[in-house]
Order: structure tokens, then sequence, then C-alpha cells
């Protein structure tokens, strides 16, 4: 593994501080993807910054107003075992759930979670092959390669990666904020706005700057948090990342959609929200499954397939339908 | 990360086998003094932590405390050392295996303050005062823990070389549901979870982030579902 120096962050302040001052500094909590990027040579820090020890960074807190507020640091196994998000949220918990092992979950951090990178294998696999992402400028294998996994919504020709996080996923129906902290204080930043489109600099997977801390993200109350499901289609049944992968969740009165929200993982360089079905949902019985699809059709017109990944469309269309009505059996 | 980057480059010429070479030179290439019970950690009754210094190619190092199945230890690496690295050439419990190095397949699975980890997807420098327990620290006086007798009986392995990862995976994977952890087998995530909801698909989706290329899982599942009964 390419060599690095290790130090320990004792304060938030300091570790804000000489992050924004070191272009070759990391950040590092659980491990799980940085040390994968570092042994794939995809990252190369000088620096690491362990920031397991920061206080006050791992609380799991369950808002009076019905939200959540979850500390960077809480650990994947422990957000989905806490009995406040499953009752609350429960698109949070399976989201968690249903990806990555038990042994990775215990490691993981929320954290480092909505910031691990894509599983484009042109991305992962060494310097032999151009890619945008992991060297700027070099072009992109995958849009004339093998990309069956690679997105139908939001490319460039820059870049067709996915962003491989599930419960980014669940974070982005719920209108979650990720609470960031820097030198000139506090921000929050819509979950939706956190990942960017790739465009000409797919190098760059979100808004944050060199110095940006993530210290929590938070969910707000939603009346569609407790009706709610995570749908995840994959080539085995555990352990793998998304084909698709559908957040749902809904609120109704008998029976007929009051509010929904959908977002899409597995389809686009970040969580894909379906604003356009969602709109088209609203008044709609979940009872009436043929005007459903004609809703959740309309969120699909933009889509653009790959050569390889078509079916990814008609896929999507399903899960859609499916999570919706699976959360609608919770309403 | 190869091999190469933590051994010392005179391997090869020795003509002993890897192992041992790795054990010779922990035993003597530091320089520093290394207690007795580096090689045989059931008769350590020393509570004085042994001392390693492990070959690194930057010379840029850090020490490091572990206590690793009841023993403590300090160990002067690099910063980039795995703790699948520290233990194994490091330590020598080659009990703990090294598959794919990338988190993919559980052979690497150990305990760290009681919870199961994978060993190859975090530096050693980053447990530093943590308690440890590899497959070496699972037997009790000469006794096998459950789950490595239920191994042994419902022949839950043929070349053995992910075995320690799933018994370790096993054991604690046991004691996440004795706490009453969901897993994406749960149907009912509301619903109170407890051992005896241990089913077989619940056991297999929960074990499922170790791989056996021998393709043993049932006789894997089966003992896992026995020592749960056992409990």
């Amino acid at each position: 593994m390419h060599p690095f120096a290790l130090s320990r962050a004792v304060d938030a302040s300091m570790a804000i501080a000489g992050h924004a001052d070191d272009p070759q500094l990391s950040f590092i909590a659980g491990g799980t993807d940085l040390l994968g990027l570092i042994k794939d040579r995809a990252a190369l820090p000088e620096r690491l910054l362990d920031i397991n020890g920061l206080r006050g960074m791992a609380q799991i807190e369950a808002l009076p107003d019905g939200g959540l507020r979850i500390g960077a640091l809480a650990r994947m196994s422990d957000v989905a075992a806490d009995v406040e998000v499953r009752r609350r949220f429960p698109v949070i918990a399976e989201g968690l759930l249903f990806a990555a092992s038990g042994q990775l979950r215990n490691m993981a951090s929320i954290g480092g979670n909505i910031m691990q990178r894509t599983r484009c294998s042109y991305f992962r696999d060494g310097d032999d092959l151009p890619c945008n992402k992991r060297r700027p400028g070099t072009g992109c294998a995958a849009l004339a390669g093998i990309n069956r996994t690679h997105a139908i919504f939001g490319w460039s020709e820059s870049c067709v990666a996915t962003h491989p996080s599930d419960v980014a996923v669940a974070f982005a129906a719920m209108d979650a904020n990720v609470i960031v902290r820097s030198r000139t204080g506090e921000r929050s930043i819509p979950f939706t706005q956190f990942h960017r489109l790739p465009g000409d600099s797919p190098d760059r997977d979100n808004v944050l700057e060199r110095g940006d801390l993530i210290v929590a993200v938070e969910v707000p109350a939603r009346v569609e948090g407790r009706s709610s499901y995570y749908l995840k289609v994959r080539d085995r049944q555990s352990y793998e990342f998304a084909l698709v992968s559908v957040a749902a969740g809904v609120a109704t009165s008998a029976r007929t959609i009051t509010s929904v929200r959908l977002a899409m993982g597995g389809v686009a360089h970040k969580p894909w929200r379906l604003t356009a079905a969602e709109s088209a949902l609203r008044g709609v019985s979940l009872d009436d499954a043929n005007v459903l699809r004609a809703a959740i059709a309309t969120a699909f017109v933009e889509a653009r397939p790959l050569p390889d990944n078509a079916f990814k469309v008609e896929l999507a269309q399903r899960a859609v339908l499916r999570a919706l009505e699976t959360a609608g059996a919770r309403a | 990360m190869s091999d190469q980057d933590e051994t010392t480059v005179n391997e090869g010429v020795t003509g002993i086998p890897r192992r041992e070479f790795l054990k010779r030179t922990t035993l003597v290439g530091g320089g520093l003094a290394v207690s007795q019970g580096l090689l045989n950690e059931r008769s350590a009754t020393t509570p004085k932590p042994s001392s390693i210094a492990m070959p690194g190619a930057t010379g840029v190092t850090t020490t490091v405390r572990l206590n690793v199945n009841g023993r403590d230890h300090q160990l002067r690496l690099e910063p980039r050392t795995t703790l699948l690295d520290a233990l194994r050439d490091g330590l020598g419990l080659t009990g703990t295996k090294k598959g794919c190095d990338r988190g993919e397949c559980g052979a690497c699975t150990v305990h760290i303050e009681g919870r199961r980890v994978l060993s190859c997807m975090t530096l050693a420098a980053m447990q530093d005062g943590k308690r440890i327990t590899t497959i070496e620290g699972l037997e009790r006086n000469g006794q096998l823990h459950a789950v490595q007798a239920a191994f042994v009986e419902h022949d839950g392995f043929q070349c053995g070389f992910c075995t320690s990862g799933q018994i370790m995976s096993g054991v604690a994977m046991i004691e996440e549901a004795r706490a009453g952890w969901p897993s994406a087998a749960t149907s009912d995530l509301s619903k109170k979870l407890g051992i005896a909801d241990l089913s077989e698909v619940e056991i297999r989706e929960r074990m499922s982030g170790n791989l056996c290329r021998c393709a043993c899982y049932p006789n894997i599942v089966a003992a896992i579902a026995e020592a749960t009964r056992k409990g």
C-alpha cells in the first residue's frame, strides 16, 4: 500500500484547519472505502487524519419533532439497529441493512458512507484505461466499454458512473440535510444538492470544499417516513451493489396517495429524485396499478440508457411500482 | 497492497518457508526484546506486553498497543500496516487469513471490542488500545467454542481457508441477534428481534459477507444454526 503518515484528531476545529491547509490530507473514519481506494491507487493521500476520536459525532438522536439527527461517525449497524430509526424511517434502516455486510456495517460511518466513491470498474481497476474521475482529462472508458451497471440519467460524455450508496438514496427521498462544519461555521446542505452530476468535472463527487467536515445528517420529520420502504435489485440477493434501487415513502387517505417521495439508486451519479412522478402520483389510488404505472413513467421520459443498460429503464419503473405498493401497504 | 510491502527484501533467499521466515525476522529483525509468548500464545503468563518491530520499507514507524486474545502487545509498525498484517506478520497469529485484501471475502474477520470487523480494511494504528479477538482466542481451557465445535460436527469446511473468518463472523453474528439487531431478511423492523428468530434465511443473510469458494454454505448454515440452539 502507498505509504502515508497517520495522525489522530482530538478537536474538530483543528481537524478542519488541518484539512483546509493541506491538499494532501484525507480524513479517515471507518476506512472501508478509503483504504480500498488507496490499495487500488485511486487515492494517494500523503497524510491521513483519524477523526474517530472526535467527541459528540457518533450519536443517533430521535428529535422531539419526529426527525432524526445522525452523527457522521455513527456506524451503519448502530443506525440500522436503532429502534427510533426503524420506527420513524424504515427506509433508512433498510437502506443500511441492504448494503455491504455485517462486518463492514460495524466499521463504516454515515459520513463516510455518503462520501464513498463509485464502483465503476474503470475507476477502481488501475491506470491502464481512461477515467476522468480517476485521472481528469483522460476520457471515459465506460462510455464505449462495459456499462451494464452504469447511469441512465444525468450522465455526461465525461462520466457515466453511478453513486454506490444505498442509504444516500433513502436520505435523498426523505429530504435529509448534510450538516457540514468549516472554518466559517456550520451549514446545512439539502441532500439532493450534496452530490453532483458529473458534467465536465467528474473527479468531484459532491459539493464539499477543502476544510469541510461532515458532522451529521439530519432527517426532518416526515409523514411519509413511517410508511416507507427500500427496494434493492441486484445480481445476487445479498452483499452486492444495486443494479437499481428505490427509496419510497407514501402518505395516503383511504388508499389514495396524498404525498409521495421517490428516489433511485444505481441510475445516476447521485441519488435520483423522481420529482415528476411524485407530482403525477398525487391523488392516484394505490389500487390502480395502470394509473400508477403511467404516473411513474413520467419520470423516465428523460432516461438515456447506454448500450448495455437499456434494461434498467424498464426494471427501474417496475421496481418503483413495487416499492410504492410495499410502502403503501405499511401506511 | 502486496505482501512485499511489509516484508524484508531478502525473503526467498534463505530457503525457509515464508511464514517461518516472517516469524524469525519479527523476532530478531527489529533488534527489540520480544517476549517468549510470541510463538506460544496459550502458555503466556507474563503480564509484560510483548514488544515487536515489524520490518518496513519506509523507515517511518509508529507504536501501537493492542490487546489480542487477552494479551497486551506493543508493536512498532508503519502507519499503513493493516490490522490483518499486524496480526499475521507481527504477532504470528496466522489463523486470520488474507483472502482478497479488499473487504470483499470476509476471510480476515476478527472482533474488535466484541464486534466483527474486516481486519484487512482497518489500520492497526487506528486500533491503538483496543481489545482484539482472533480465531486463536476463541477456545477456553482447551475447549472449542460452541461455533467451532459445530463446524467440526457439521463438516462446515473443505479447504478451510475461509473457516476462521466464517467462525469469527458467526460468533459475533449470534451476539448481534441476541442484542436484537435486525437484518435485511427481517420482515418487520418494528418488531423486537431475538435469538429464536435466527432462521436459516436470517443466518444466510447475516453471513453473506463471508464467501466460501468451496461452497460449503449448507453445512456452514447448519453449524451456526446448531450453535445458536445450544447457545
